[in-house]
């Protein structure tokens, strides 16, 4: 019986929509894909992208020259016999005022420097940000808030007392200082992130594991450690590109021998010795950015989203 | 009977707001106690206070007779069942109930026997392989009890366990828990904001407001007798009608005189004899009031119907007496048309009357 009076009603409500449905589905059709607005905006998108790209096209295609190709002046002609000697010549063997042993020199020093100060640095301050976001003590906030100012002070003010603290505990010029000096600086803002995401992650999470009887360190490894990767790569690629990158603290805190890759790459580009050679040059920038691109490139796959998923209301 | 959960002269403040003050409470052995209230009231604060995952600024609280009141939670022999069922994401279900005994470094053989039980118990054998995110929401909450099962402990804890789930499920697992006190014997503690929850589940309901218990009774007693105006709105749905008025003495009867209206309450079970002049709320409960069915002397009045909620099994409705709207709820096989005449029998036995000043029960 249910049946036949719902069919009877559908059939009712047929008739009513006939004049509807004889003029058609009311309202825009979407755009088709090409239609003129989207050639316009993605025309515009192109244009942009190239533009951003030109350089870094200009400079792979000079850095797989040889010097009488690059004399003849056109930068944007692809080469015509490509040769990896600029590459091999950077890498081992380009010369700085000081010593001709190209940019490897840095590049080891720089992952000496950027490794530790990375894991010691996110490891500090993700321990920081569980402590502020969980275990609130008397002052919790006071001592947030002032580690917050921190992230706001500009460096070069600190640079001249870090630089006497340095002396004072005789590891001036070492790499040690540099990376205490990187491992400070990332605190502020990392303890932000990881207090940030911590608050975010479901606090009845954290009583379970105390009920359960969990204490400061089992709870900070078995619980929130496996539901954090998230912000762990944000936090490494921060540090990585950001102590890759830096040029500021490594001449200031280091000696000679151990500048890092971007001081290296500064002093081969700028060593005056007879002629330019574009092609080293290029071929030696980019393998100082080879670094933070390839770490975008392998740790966009890892932003996995939605590990917590599951542990609340889904 | 001795008392499982004993809580005494607690206070709890953050920073200058106070949520609880001088709260006194005693829970008996194997009791289903029901924290009731609207949010904010503080019930939740307080069930997070008898776990130890707050620090209470004053008072004691005893479990099983022991001064728990620095005791580290895991200690006070209590398993808490949250909202959100917080099951460790990353870990499967098995792992989610060991991790507790694991903790405790209970040898393996008692872990497996006691997931084995908790999840025989909460037929959830064939989920222990799987992960929380794999689970349906009444699965993972079965699995955030089974959690607070394996460890064994002397008082259950439940923050608002059914209010994630939809109205189906809610009224399963109601069951389930009920089945599962009446099977285990515990100490249950359970927070709700929900009516029928309470009245299903409880042995006694502690109905609070602003961090205050209004009244501690079982739940008949809640529904039938509430202590003051704010129980007596807060449950029942829907909401007990409530007659603002004036005692008086009339023909040599007591009556309440409300617009115009009396009402005669010699039947009601005042505590102490009602003074004429007492300014009074009086309150009725919609299935208090007959219609059309007064008995032979009885007090009838007139009314109009106003508006019928035909519900199934019962059917609402809604009238104007004394000027204002009043709920009625009658057999759902009697209807009655818009602005139908009818008229009302009220059983003063079973009302309420409260003073308006204090909104105490007269």
């Amino acid at each position: 019986m249910a049946d036949i009076s719902s069919l009877n009603t559908t059939a009712v409500a047929i008739d009513a929509a006939k004049p509807q449905l004889a003029a058609g589905p009311r309202g825009k059709r979407p755009a088709r894909a090409f239609s003129g607005t989207n050639i316009m905006v993605y025309g515009t998108l192109l244009v942009f992208a190239c533009y951003y790209l030109l350089p870094l096209y200009v400079m792979v295609v000079t850095s797989l020259k040889g010097m009488p190709e690059i004399r003849l002046g056109n930068i944007f002609s692809p080469p015509v016999e490509i040769t990896f000697e600029p590459w091999v010549k950077a890498w081992s063997s380009a010369c700085t005022g000081l010593n001709c042993d190209g940019l490897s020199r840095g590049f080891w020093n720089s992952v000496r420097i950027t490794v530790p100060s990375t894991i010691a640095s996110i490891a500090l301050a993700s321990i920081n940000g569980y402590a502020l976001a969980n275990w609130r003590f008397k002052g919790s906030e006071t001592f947030f808030i002032v580690l917050i100012i921190g992230a706001f002070i500009p460096y070069q003010v600190m640079i001249y007392p870090l630089v006497i603290i340095l002396r004072e505990l005789g590891i001036y010029g070492s790499l040690t200082g540099l990376i205490i000096v990187h491992s400070i600086f990332g605190m502020p803002i990392l303890t932000l992130l990881f207090r940030n995401y911590f608050v975010s992650l479901p606090e009845e999470l954290f009583k379970a594991a105390r009920i359960d009887g969990a204490g400061f360190w089992m709870i900070y490894f078995r619980i929130m450690l496996p539901m954090s990767l998230p912000i762990f790569v944000v936090a490494m690629i921060l540090q990585i590109t950001g102590i890759w990158n830096d040029f500021l603290f490594g001449v200031v805190f280091t000696r000679p021998e151990y500048y890092p890759i971007t001081v290296q790459l500064n002093n081969i580009v700028n060593s005056v010795q007879g002629v330019k050679e574009y092609n080293v040059n290029m071929a030696a920038t980019l393998l100082t950015g080879a670094v933070p691109l390839i770490v975008y490139f392998v740790s966009g796959r890892l932003f996995v989203r939605g590990i917590a998923a599951g542990a609340v209301k889904g | 009977m001795t008392s499982s959960v004993s809580i005494q002269d607690l206070s709890l403040s953050f920073g200058a707001v106070t949520v609880l003050e001088n709260l006194n409470l005693d829970i008996r052995d194997g009791e289903f106690l029901v924290l009731l209230g609207s949010s904010g009231c503080g019930k939740s604060t307080l069930l997070n206070c008898i776990a130890g995952l707050l620090e209470i600024s004053d008072g004691q609280i005893f479990i099983k007779g022991k001064n728990v009141t620095w005791e580290e939670p895991k200690d006070r022999g209590i398993g808490m069942v949250f909202q959100s069922y917080a099951l460790y994401p990353q870990m499967t279900v098995e792992k989610n109930l060991s991790f507790g005994l694991k903790v405790a470094k209970m040898p393996q053989p008692e872990i497996d026997k006691r997931v084995a039980r908790a999840a025989e118990i909460l037929q959830i054998q064939p989920l222990l392989k799987r992960k929380p995110a794999e689970l349906s929401g009444g699965q993972r909450q079965r699995v955030a009890i089974g959690r607070a099962l394996v460890r064994d402990v002397d008082v259950f804890l439940f923050d608002e366990p059914l209010s994630n789930l939809d109205a189906k499920l809610r009224s399963e697992l109601r069951v389930e828990i009920k089945r599962l006190h009446q099977s285990l014997k515990n100490t249950m503690i359970y927070v709700t904001h929900d009516q029928i929850e309470a009245l299903t589940l409880a042995d006694r309901i502690a109905v609070m407001k602003s961090g205050v218990i209004q009244q501690l009774a079982d739940p008949m007693t809640i529904y039938n007798a509430p202590e003051n105006l704010f129980v007596a709105g807060f449950i029942g749905s829907p909401s007990m009608n409530f007659f603002r008025g004036t005692v008086e003495e009339k023909g040599g009867r007591k009556i309440v005189h409300v617009g115009g209206v009396d009402f005669a309450i010699d039947a009601y079970p005042a505590r102490a004899p009602i003074l004429s002049g007492t300014n009074v709320v009086l309150g009725i409960r919609p299935e208090h009031v007959t219609v059309d069915e007064v008995p032979a002397g009885g007090d009838a009045h007139a009314a109009v119907v106003d508006i019928e909620e035909p519900m199934g099994a019962d059917n609402l409705l809604w009238l104007k007496l004394a000027g204002q709207t009043m709920s009625v709820r009658i057999a759902g096989s009697r209807r009655y048309a818009p602005g139908s005449q009818v008229r009302l029998g009220i059983d003063m036995g079973m009302a309420s009357i409260f003073d308006s000043g204090t909104e105490q029960r007269l």
